[in-house]
């Protein structure tokens, strides 16, 4: 079975509130799943429930075969799980923790100082290991967490914001740390941090409201950006309302708009504007083309991608940004 | 088994990771001594037994328990941990009975540590050794009943002081039960059969006993199934509180 993860209708009621409504998805073997979702969206819910922490309403997990109603135990000795913010006991050192971690995963003996040696070297802990982890600053704290959930070698791994409150060199250790280990497992992630998709997921969702909205490559998800594939040229100012009325003719363009305001951000006698293509196809060739037929040379000519902040915005708050005036 | 081991060793080293373990045996020594000596008269009433020793142990249990206690569930909730310990392959009876056990021989190793005081009754006199020995074993079996009262209220609360207050109030009522001023409160009204009801879940009518060197099975049943109904409680209010 690839399909190492398995939610089915999983729902989460408290009272009133529908935290997590009926989600069902799978996560295979080889996949990093990019959980995002505004705060409050239901992801450390869903994730809760998926490791044996909170009990479902209704629905069910299953995790590498195991139901989380029926074999909780099963579940939790299968996965490795990072909460939300990491935590561990501040009173314990750093080498006292994992070594309790590792007990309690079931190791003995000299089994307990490899795995313990293992995950320091791959969480990079050497310098800290003899520490108390409350002294430990928020970049440690989180690798102390991280290096505790793998600490197992997990098949399935699920992380609620490994990266939250790093710096820069640490998300990117963090990340490389997940893409390493990504071809032999099946990994979750949560985040808010919309970069993280194109760097380290290979599979994105979108929740809002518990309800799951989206679900694709992060290549699927910037290709409902109206934005995506779009051209932005910018040349001299001399003859450009012509250029872009003719640009406007061709049949792949959707509409051709200057660029005003800071993101116009040209000098003196230049403009820029931006082809948006029809159905997110490629236009960059039809456009350069287009362009030297006249014997125009632009200052500058990109393509660009979309915005991934667009497109969660779009699909979380329902509609009314620029996604949906494409076409 | 194993993970209640696991767990316990966890929890008793956390206490003396920090200078709670110190300060409260050292606290508890100094209490013990003074009040053997200065009010329980220990040279004056001229006995070589431990009477005066132990009389005053419920008392400072009723504070120092709910202590000891206080941090075992609070804290874990407060800081975020139960949420690392419950997603561990460990089930809610295994943690419920490691945290109490390592709270329980905490109070065991401080317990312990008022030997020099059975050495001196022995210097001094001819006591009933075995009277001693049941005087213990009936301390600590009140304080794993106190205990366990602590660590249930513990899992009820993320604020520690509070767990604590409310602790000490219901230790307070188990070990007052017994004495005549809660008791002429029922007199008025209630039958004899509530009244010896009431009577008979006190703590210090019981441990009177034991320290007197009757160690009756009942006595030790109770302690016993005390335990279990609050371990058990603990187990369901943990549960309970996850999933709100």
């Amino acid at each position: 079975m690839s399909d190492m993860i398995v939610l089915e209708n999983l729902t989460k009621r408290f009272g009133d509130l529908t935290a997590v409504d009926a989600v069902s998805m799978h996560v295979a073997r080889g996949e990093v799943l990019g959980f995002l979702g505004p705060n409050g969206a239901g992801k450390s819910t869903t994730m809760k429930m998926i490791c044996g922490y909170l009990t479902p309403t209704s629905g069910t997990a299953r995790v590498q075969g195991h139901d989380v109603m029926t074999e909780p135990m099963a579940v939790k000795a299968a996965i490795g799980y990072l909460p939300e913010g990491a935590p561990t006991y501040g009173d314990m050192t750093v080498r006292a923790f994992l070594r309790f971690i590792a007990r309690i995963r079931g190791f003995d003996g000299a089994e307990v100082d490899r795995r313990v040696d293992r995950v320091r070297e791959l969480a990079d802990l050497d310098e800290v290991i003899g520490r108390p982890v409350e002294t430990l600053s928020k970049g440690f704290k989180r690798r102390v967490g991280l290096a505790q959930s793998i600490l197992h070698d997990p098949e399935v791994l699920i992380m609620d914001e490994p990266t939250d409150g790093l710096d820069p060199n640490q998300k990117h250790q963090v990340r490389s740390l997940i893409k390493d280990m990504a071809h032999d497992k099946a990994i979750v992630i949560s985040t808010h941090i919309l970069e993280e998709v194109g760097a380290v997921c290979s599979r994105a969702v979108v929740i809002a409201h518990g309800k799951l909205l989206a679900d694709g490559t992060p290549e699927d998800l910037l290709r409902r950006d109206a934005h995506h594939n779009a051209v932005v040229v910018r040349l001299a100012a001399a003859g450009a309302d012509d250029l872009i009325a003719g640009l406007s003719a061709l049949p792949q363009i959707a509409g051709v708009e200057q660029l005003t305001g800071d993101a116009a951000n040209t000098q003196d006698g230049i403009v820029g504007f931006r082809a948006r293509p029809k159905d997110g196809a490629s236009i960059v060739v039809p456009v350069g083309e287009y362009l030297r037929g006249l014997g125009v040379t632009p200052e500058e000519m990109y393509v660009e991608h979309g915005h991934m902040d667009e497109v969660f915005r779009a699909i979380t708050l329902g509609g009314e940004t620029r996604a949906g005036t494409g076409a | 088994m194993r993970n209640i081991w696991i767990i316990a060793k966890r929890e008793l080293a956390g206490y003396f990771a920090t200078p709670l373990a110190l300060i409260f045996i050292v606290i508890f020594l100094a209490l013990t001594g003074a009040f053997t000596f200065f009010l329980g008269n220990f040279f004056a009433r001229g006995q070589a037994d431990l009477q005066a020793f132990f009389q005053f142990h419920p008392w400072l249990y009723l504070i120092l328990i709910p202590a000891v206690a206080m941090r075992l569930w609070a804290e874990e909730r407060k800081s975020g941990t139960i949420e690392l310990l419950m997603t561990l392959p460990v089930t809610t009876t295994q943690a419920v009975l490691g945290k109490f056990f390592a709270a329980w021989a905490f109070c065991g190793i401080a317990l312990s540590l008022t030997f020099p005081i059975w050495i001196t009754v022995n210097i001094l006199g001819e006591p009933d050794n075995g009277t001693i020995v049941a005087g213990y074993v009936g301390s600590f079996l009140m304080a794993g009943g106190l205990m366990s009262i602590g660590a249930c209220m513990s899992a009820m609360t993320k604020n520690q002081v509070i767990a604590f207050i409310i602790a000490a109030t219901v230790c307070f009522l188990f070990t007052m039960s017994g004495l005549e001023m809660v008791l002429n409160f029922f007199h008025a009204w209630a039958p004899p059969l509530i009244v010896d009801t009431v009577a008979s879940l006190s703590f210090l009518v019981r441990f009177d006993a034991v320290t007197r060197g009757v160690i009756d099975m009942r006595d030790v049943l109770y302690f016993i199934s005390l335990i279990a109904f609050f371990l058990f409680t603990n187990v369901i209010v943990v549960e309970v509180k996850k999933s709100a």
